[in-house]
Parts: structure tokens; C-alpha cells; sequence
């Protein structure tokens, strides 16, 4: 376990997020520009979804494969129920805030998922293809539900079509399962043409996007400087729950070792880029700040540093891999 | 050189709404705006900065409309009606136009 933790805290990715987050702490003026963070972002997303659409096209489609979006949708409604509870109790936040909270914590971070495939690949350890597309089903029903939560209540949220569009086809959904699908279509054939592009530089772009994420994560830490004590439990806390109910839903449908680590990852992380623009328009009297630093300054840190390891350790523990 | 009277509308509002400020303000009847990117700020609600984002949660945007001052308050009930609860700034200025019937 201890050497997990090691290896992957000295690892280049997660050193380069350390760097970033150094840098805004520091109050550095290294910064990345948005039209180059989105750039990195859109090349990460395509090869992710690319990967694993040939990995399916290898290894053909089975029950396993409708199980398991079955599975992520389930969980991304059920956390923001069990994140809505604990955040209450831990900080005592409005029904509001606590549902807009708890709305992040069942969608996902695609960059921990991406961090966590990396670890694996590193590791020597196979998983299902078909998780980035479990990834995209995750995103949108947790947004349901912290609705739901809120409307429970004497307020109620702002859904109108052209919210529905934009949380379904919101471009990360469309760039990764659409770049799932041509790597689907393609096959092993596709992957020969684009390796050059889509497997050699991917480590080295990751770190990039990593070192931007650390100074979004810095900046937003300094921001939130002023985080309860409860809240910063909870940012912990949360990812810890949400990955051992990964678990048990990874063991309980059989994924593989790999597939229950990245299944664990995806119930632990904590979305910083649908959920946040959706709650924005549904729940603009909801403090962006509380739900922005505790995705991007408290869980996505831990889950890229002691999560990610610690999660496989389990992983491998639970399924003998 | 004859100049004509006019109202300078600017809108400060959070990128997600963007688009549905400017359907709020083209059903009300405005011609034509520009839409300008905020590289970032601080106020009431925090500090941000435009580099680095991703995704569309923390950007800001700023419409600005010049029309005739007969028009403003059809276009500010407009707005108001979308930028209500949201983070933003809403403020008017008198300016002059050199081309009264494009407004």
C-alpha cells in the first residue's frame, strides 16, 4: 500500500499537479491560457474515448457492458443522497448548498478517471473499454437528483429544455462517446493510423493539463481559504464512501480489477466542469465557491495524491488481482 | 457631422447564461449586440480568472447593446428577467450614434 502511494505520488502527472498547485499558492504568474487548457482537454477526452472504443472493438460487447451503465447511472443518483446527508451533518450547509454540493459528488471528474487509467496502464493492469463510457453516463443523472433534493425543500430548481441539451450533449459527453464510437468502428486498424497522436504524447499531455488543474485547484484553495472544518472532512470523507460503494458495485456485477478500480474512482470523484455550469443556471442562488473549492480544491487533490492508490490497494485486496 | 442619442446597455453575466440573455433580448426586440470575453475579476461573489478554465461553470461574458432611448426599458425588462438571481452587472450609459436607423 505504502509503496503504491509512492510510486504514485512521484509520479510525473502527479507531480506536475503539485507544481501548479506550488505555483498558485505562491501567487506565481505561470498560468495556462483557456484556449490551450481547452486544447489539452479536448485531445485527453479524444484519446480516452478513442482507447477505449478500440478496446471494445477487441474484446467485442457482452451483458457486462449494459450492467454496468446500468450500474453507473444508478450510483451517480443514489451519492448526491448519501453526499446531501453527510454534508448536513458534517457542516451544516442550506438545503440549498448541500444539494448543489451534493449534485458534484455523484457526477464525475474525467481527469481522475484519465489520472487512475494512467496508474493502471503504469501498473500492468486491464480494464474494460467500456468504462469511458460508463464515465459519460455518470454525468448528468446526479444533476437530477440534487433538483430533486432542493425541490423537497421550498425552493426548487430552474430545468428547462435547453438546460436538458446542454447537460446531455455537453461537449465532453459528445467528444468521448463520440470518439468511443470511432475507436468502436475502427478497431485496432484506426489505432495503428493515430498511435503516433494518441498514445505516445498522452503522458506527457496529461502532465500538462495536470500542472493547469494544479493552478485552478491553488487558486481555488486560496480563494476558499476560509473552508469550515466540517466541509474540508466532507471533501475527504465523501470520496472515501463514494469509492467503497464503487466497490461493492464493481465486485457485485463482476468487473475486472481494473474496472472496479476505475468504477471506485468514478463514485469518488467529484465534477468540476458539467455540474458546476448546470447548477449555475438551476441554482444560481447556490455559493459556487463552496461547491467549486471543495471539488477542485479538496477532492480532486486527494483522489489524484492518496486516493487513486489507495483505491487499488482495496481493489486488488476485494478481488485477488 | 449629425449625431443622434442613444443608450450604451452593458451586461456583465456568467458564460452559461449568455445565451439565454441574448434569446431574452432578441424576442424584446433588440437589433444587434456584440458579445465581448471577460478575462476576470472580483466582486461580491469572488475572484476569478479566465485562464486555465475548462469548462463553462465560472466564465463570464459582457453584451453590449447600443439602442434608442425610446427602447431601454423593453430591453432592460428583458434582461432583468434573465440576469435576476445571477452573478453580473447591469449598467447603462448615454452615448451618441452617428447612424440612428441601425438602432
Amino acid at each position: 500500500m505504502l509503496d503504491l502511494a509512492l510510486a504514485n505520488l512521484l509520479s510525473p502527472i502527479v507531480l506536475s499537479f503539485a507544481l501548479g498547485l506550488f505555483a498558485a499558492l505562491v501567487r506565481s504568474d505561470l498560468t495556462v491560457p483557456e484556449a490551450a487548457a481547452k486544447a489539452l482537454s479536448i485531445y485527453l477526452l479524444f484519446a480516452i474515448g478513442f482507447k477505449g472504443g478500440v478496446s471494445v472493438s477487441d474484446h467485442g460487447i457482452d451483458g457486462l457492458l449494459a450492467l454496468s451503465l446500468l450500474t453507473g447511472v444508478i450510483l451517480s443518483a443514489l451519492l448526491p443522497l448519501i453526499a446531501f446527508a453527510l454534508i448536513r451533518v458534517m457542516s451544516g450547509l442550506s438545503t440549498l448548498d448541500a444539494a448543489a454540493v451534493a449534485g458534484h459528488y455523484g457526477s464525475i471528474s474525467i481527469v481522475t478517471f484519465v489520472a487512475a487509467t494512467s496508474v493502471l496502464q503504469g501498473a500492468g493492469i486491464t480494464s474494460e473499454g467500456f468504462m469511458v463510457a460508463v464515465a459519460a453516463a455518470m454525468e448528468a443523472p446526479a444533476i437530477l437528483s440534487a433538483l430533486w433534493l432542493v425541490s423537497r425543500g421550498e425552493k426548487s430548481g430552474r430545468m428547462d429544455a435547453d438546460l436538458w441539451r446542454e447537460i446531455l450533449f455537453n461537449g465532453s459527453i459528445v467528444l468521448l462517446l463520440g470518439s468511443f464510437a470511432i475507436g468502436w468502428i475502427t478497431g485496432d486498424e484506426g489505432l495503428d493510423k493515430i498511435s503516433a497522436f494518441i498514445v505516445a504524447p498522452f503522458q506527457g499531455v496529461l502532465c500538462l493539463f495536470l500542472l493547469d488543474m494544479g493552478l485552478i485547484a491553488g487558486r481555488g484553495l486560496r480563494s476558499g481559504a476560509g473552508l469550515s472544518a466540517g466541509l474540508f472532512g466532507f471533501g475527504v470523507l465523501m470520496p472515501v464512501i463514494g469509492s467503497m460503494i464503487g466497490l461493492g458495485a464493481g465486485v457485485l456485477i463482476g468487473l475486472s480489477t481494473g474496472g472496479v478500480l476505475l468504477l471506485m474512482v468514478l463514485s469518488a470523484s467529484a465534477s468540476y466542469i458539467a455540474v458546476p455550469a448546470a447548477m449555475r443556471v438551476a441554482l444560481p442562488e447556490a455559493n459556487p465557491s463552496i461547491y467549486l473549492t471543495l471539488s477542485l480544491g479538496v477532492t480532486f487533490p486527494f483522489n489524484l495524491t492518496l486516493g487513486i492508490p489507495l483505491y487499488l490497494w482495496a481493489a486488488q485486496l476485494v478481488t485477488g488481482g | 457631422m449629425d449625431t443622434h442619442k442613444a443608450k450604451r446597455v452593458e451586461i456583465i453575466i456568467e458564460a452559461v447564461m449568455a445565451s439565454r440573455l441574448t434569446n431574452a433580448l432578441e424576442k424584446a426586440g433588440v437589433r444587434g449586440y456584440s458579445m465581448l470575453p471577460v478575462l476576470g475579476g472580483t466582486g461580491r461573489s469572488g475572484t476569478w480568472s479566465r485562464a486555465g478554465q475548462v469548462g463553462r461553470g465560472e466564465g463570464m461574458v459582457q453584451v453590449v447593446c447600443l439602442i434608442r432611448p425610446e427602447r431601454l426599458d423593453g430591453l432592460l425588462d428583458a434582461a432583468f428577467s434573465v440576469v435576476e438571481k445571477h452573478i453580473g452587472v447591469v449598467s447603462i450609459t448615454d452615448c451618441e450614434v452617428l447612424r440612428a436607423e441601425r438602432f
